[in-house]
């Protein structure tokens, strides 16, 4: 799959969560090959501001424009080049990790064992592949929802604090996958309290202030 | 890799549910126990000859079917919603309503199915002849259905709402009563020697709008529910 053509914009995005004005006016853009960090203060919106972005919380007034279009009229196009990752794994306790990615996943790739192994593989938890995801340490499972994203295939990776549980290795691994990531054209966006690619030459800021 | 097709999504949705309830069994076989269980107290409580329980079987055998039905409902959707399955769901490009469906049909043949194939051996410990076994389970088949659908709907309205069990059932057990009046008719109707047609048909006029409109319903109130 190629990501050709993709960019993203966001224009004077406001938003509020009941009486308060979380997000005005704020406005930014994404081309291929850039990944954009949001950064700022506990409560400052981050996370409101990934949702918005997603389509999970509408915004009280602004646009979104992917490929240069509102996606207003496409919604479903949109979301199917779009991966998120969110606070929650989104995983199931009674599934197998495997099962997990074949599930999920496969909603919107068909997927081969071959594909689930290799990506397993990856995030580095291939040996766990038939362990119900209960029994998986908090960092086993953040690596297993990278592992959903990966599957994806998205252009436009949204990740909302991806190295939550992370040990440095797998810091290193969300840092690589990111790299890679945009390297072959896609589009990231993050919102990240720790260091994260704070060096890298795709790397632009986005400063919230409350 | 290619795009998965809606159908195949949707097959995987009821795969996933039945592989879970596989293994979380007690949960699922908690509405079919409270079927029996409540359908066998009515003679011990009123009386045991049959034909007066006969007069009164086939409403018994259908309000115990709805309240059992509705007992499994309120967790339909809150553990998908509360472990973010559902945001990705949402978000999978997917048409979320096709979803849902598939969702509550999973739902519907886990606890739906076994009430229809039990209710005959209920149906005789209350007195009900052989003659009416079919129009009870033709009926109970789209009563069962059609308030899965309904019960679908409700979910996903009250999922966000804390406590919203009790809210649930004031919602969905209004809509069920055509169903619950229809139904215990169509059952006597049979066992007078009438034809038990007229409400079997409303019966399923019900279930199909139900079918057609419920996965609208359901989607744009999961839409809402993810918000917060």
């Amino acid at each position: 799959m190629t990501f050709d053509g993709a960019s993203f914009e966001a224009r004077e995005i406001n938003a509020w969560r009941g009486d308060r004005h979380i997000l005005r006016d704020v406005s930014f853009s994404v081309s291929p090959g850039e990944f954009l960090k949001i950064t700022g203060p506990n409560g400052v919106g981050k996370t409101t501001l990934l949702r918005v972005v997603c389509g999970l919380l509408p915004a009280e007034t602004g646009e979104l424009h992917w490929r240069g279009k509102s996606i207003r009229g496409g919604r479903d196009e949109f979301n199917a080049e779009l991966g998120y990752l969110g606070h929650l794994n989104s995983l199931k306790a009674d599934l197998t990790a495997r099962e997990n990615l074949k599930f999920l996943a496969g909603l919107r790739q068909s997927l081969t064992a071959a594909a689930i192994d290799a990506t397993l593989d990856r995030v580095g938890i291939l040996s766990r592949g038939d362990l119900p995801a209960r029994s998986l340490s908090a960092g086993q499972k953040r690596r297993l929802a990278l592992a959903r994203l990966l599957l994806a295939d998205a252009a436009l990776w949204i990740l909302d604090e991806p190295v939550t549980n992370l040990d440095t290795a797998g810091i290193q691994l969300v840092e690589t996958l990111i790299v890679d990531h945009v390297r072959q054209g896609g589009l990231a966006i993050a919102a990240a309290h720790q260091r994260l690619l704070d060096d890298a030459p795709c790397l632009r800021r986005l400063e919230l202030e409350p | 890799m290619t795009r998965t097709p809606t159908t195949e999504a949707a097959r995987l949705v009821f795969v996933r549910d039945v592989t879970l309830a596989w293994r979380r069994w007690d949960e699922v076989a908690q509405p079919l126990i409270f079927y029996v269980v409540v359908t066998t107290m009515f003679p011990l409580a009123t009386t045991p000859d049959l034909s007066a329980l006969r007069q009164i079987g086939g409403g018994v055998v259908w309000v115990a079917a709805l309240l059992s039905s509705l007992l499994a409902l309120e967790a339909l959707f809150r553990a998908d919603v509360e472990d973010g399955t559902m945001e990705q769901w949402v978000l999978s490009g997917q048409p979320l309503g096709w979803i849902l469906l598939a969702k509550v049909a999973a739902h519907w043949v886990l606890t739906g199915l076994p009430l229809v194939i039990m209710s005959p051996i209920v149906g005789t410990g209350l007195g009900l002849p052989v003659s009416v076994w079919g129009v009870l389970m033709l009926s109970l088949l789209l009563g069962t259905g059609t308030l899965s659908v309904l019960g679908g709907i409700g979910a996903a309205l009250t999922v966000g709402v804390r406590r919203g069990s009790v809210l649930l059932s004031l919602l969905v057990l209004p809509l069920a009563m055509p169903m619950l009046i229809f139904g215990s008719r169509a059952v006597s109707m049979q066992m007078d020697g009438d034809s038990p047609a007229g409400p079997l048909q409303l019966l399923a006029a019900i279930f199909f709008m139900a079918l057609s409109l419920g996965p609208i319903a359901m989607s744009a109130a999961i839409r809402i529910s993810v918000e917060n």
